[in-house]
């Protein structure tokens, strides 16, 4: 980071400006498959932010001792660390959570938001910056998770913040009265909930259209759109071995 | 007249045609009519309630969505009125209005307009309005009616032709006159399979569509069909009059934007077409795979293009020229 920027907008560029899922594009993966419901995206997105805190902390305090030929094993090995420890919790507390999270949980570990904040933020920029940066990125990424999948939720089954308790079980039994989410659409009536939503379809519908929204407030704000701009964005470009015979015409290399 | 302007040149084209594309969907409407007027007599006048609600509310979708785009209006070609027409004849008679509604919203600003309006839909703007329905609220897309029960008031649901014979029922099948009239149970505009071929003699008449993706699309799918069935014609006639093969092959293969301009690259997307319904048909779990199997060409069809862009006179492909050189 060329500029000094202050810690408040190291926290909040996470959420709008340099969203992670819906500016950067990245961990899509994920996004599309979790946020079918509420409670699941609220659990994906609270264990991403814990895993992201850790890994840039950690790898912020090791940054002058890991070599930088072998940095990519190393974040990984100090990411996938945390996520073991998260998933070691999540099985033990919250059990419903890590069912329906499924193999995504673990797979915290290739997510490329955190692999990508590693490798272009922890690494070059002193521990407290870099809690900060973890904490809002992973908070934009759970804002992100909780837009699309209450899209989904209630249009897609009519219900909002269905399963509750499965989340809330880390407090014990039956907290809130009990409370498990609310039937909006409960399909006996006129109106049905529209099954595709929730469908891979529907996911990516959603995500095209909240990429497109945050697109127009980001451009409101005069920033940049979110676009693929081809290899010279990538971090690769370096080390590829294929010719980016546009980029060496354009003279970008 | 004064001289001058009697010897203006102007720039090319100079020889004009009076076809527009308001032209062409007027025809393509006139085409649909006699299956609308069959399907109100078999369905009842539900069917046309269905229809109003799916063309006001694509022409309104078309409306709002371009004026919230800033572009310039494009109601008045009537393209709209066709992908309402065609989403409706792709509907069971029984649908809640509002679902019909959305699937037209559905099919107008998200394929069509959202992708750059007529002619940049990518694909088949009515098709993609069904699939959404039939796998959002797949209970009331399956709901079948008995047809011409409407007048005694009670209606009877039934299954369609092609799911009786996916079941092997073959017993309770209608007879063949009743299929070529239309007298099944199915969505409301794909039932009158005479009404169809009538709508479709008109449009190639008309010139609006070419006879090659019909043929070939009915064509590679009798074939399949019917070595699949042992050469039993009867299986056949049945296959092609059960489902929306003659709807979807007249009507929705044909969309301009979505369909190769070479005759050979037509070729190749009719067969491609006609290949995916009759295997949907015969191994997939769902009795009909028209919508998907033209859903599916309609993607695959800029790269069919590319493929079968024909060589212009007197030129050397890319590659020989480099074998060439390299001798």
């Amino acid at each position: 980071m060329a500029e000094k920027r202050s810690m408040g907008k190291e926290f909040t560029k996470g959420f709008i400006s340099e969203n992670p899922v819906l500016r950067l594009v990245l961990g899509t993966c994920p996004t599309l498959a979790v946020t079918t419901s509420v409670v699941n995206a609220i659990g994906m997105g609270i264990a991403a932010t814990i895993v992201l805190i850790g890994s840039n902390i950690v790898i912020s305090a090791l940054r002058k001792i890991i070599p930088s030929k072998v940095r990519i094993p190393a974040f990984v090995v100090v990411i996938a660390s945390f996520v073991t420890i998260v998933q070691m919790l999540v099985k033990a507390f919250v059990p419903v959570l890590d069912e329906s999270l499924g193999v995504y949980l673990p797979l915290i570990v290739v997510n490329c938001i955190i692999l990508g904040r590693a490798e272009a933020f922890a690494s070059k920029n002193p521990v407290l910056v870099s809690a900060v940066d973890g904490l809002g990125m992973g908070l934009g990424f759970t804002t992100a998770l909780l837009c699309m999948s209450s899209i989904r939720e209630i249009i897609g089954a009519g219900t909002f913040l269905a399963g509750t308790q499965s989340l809330l079980a880390l407090f014990g039994e039956n907290v809130l009265g009990g409370f498990d989410g609310f039937t909006l659409i409960s399909g006996n009536g006129a109106l049905k909930p529209m099954v595709i939503l929730i469908l891979a379809p529907g996911g990516f519908f959603v995500f095209g259209m909240l990429m497109a929204c945050v697109n127009k407030l980001a451009e409101k704000k005069g920033k940049p759109k979110a676009e693929l701009k081809g290899c010279s964005s990538c971090p690769m470009a370096a080390t590829c071995s294929l010719e980016c015979k546009n980029d060496i015409k354009e003279g970008n290399v | 007249m004064s001289v001058e302007n009697k010897l203006n040149i102007s720039a090319s084209p100079h020889v004009r045609s009076k076809t527009s594309s308001k032209r062409i969907m007027l025809d393509v409407i006139i085409a649909l009519v006699p299956a609308l007027i069959a399907a109100v007599f078999i369905f009842g006048y539900r069917v046309l309630a269905v229809t109003a609600t799916t063309v006001l509310t694509a022409v309104i979708a078309e409306y709002l969505s371009r004026k919230a785009m800033k572009r310039h209006n494009t109601i008045g070609d009537f393209s709209a009125v066709v992908t309402g027409v065609l989403l409706a004849f792709n509907l069971p008679v029984t649908i809640p209005l509002w679902m019909a509604a959305i699937g037209s919203v559905i099919a107008i600003v998200v394929v069509k307009q959202m992708f750059g309006g007529i002619g940049q839909n990518f694909v088949n703007p009515a098709l993609i309005g069904r699939i959404v329905l039939l796998s959002s609220f797949s209970t009331d897309m399956t709901c079948w009616t008995e047809p011409l029960k409407w007048r005694t008031g009670d209606a009877v649901t039934t299954a369609t032709p092609l799911a009786l014979m996916a079941a092997d029922k073959k017993d309770q099948l209608t007879g063949l006159a009743d299929m070529l009239l239309g007298v099944r149970a199915g969505c409301l505009g794909e039932t009158c399979a005479i009404a169809l071929i009538i709508g479709g003699v008109y449009l190639i008449i008309r010139k609006v569509i070419s006879p090659v993706i019909p043929l070939v699309y009915i064509g590679t799918f009798s074939v399949i069909t019917l070595i699949a069935g042992n050469g039993d014609f009867t299986y056949l006639a049945y296959q092609i009059m059960g489902g929306g093969l003659l709807l979807g092959a007249f009507f929705m293969a044909t969309d301009y934007a979505t369909c190769p301009i070479n005759f050979k690259g037509k070729i190749v997307y009719a067969i491609g077409c006609g290949l995916l319904t009759a295997v949907i048909r015969l191994f997939g779990s769902l009795p009909e795979g028209v919508s998907f199997s033209i859903i599916l060409m309609n993607i695959l069809t800029p790269h069919i293009e590319s493929l079968t862009t024909p060589k212009p006179f007197g030129t050397v492909k890319e590659k020989k020229a480099k074998k060439e050189a390299a001798e």
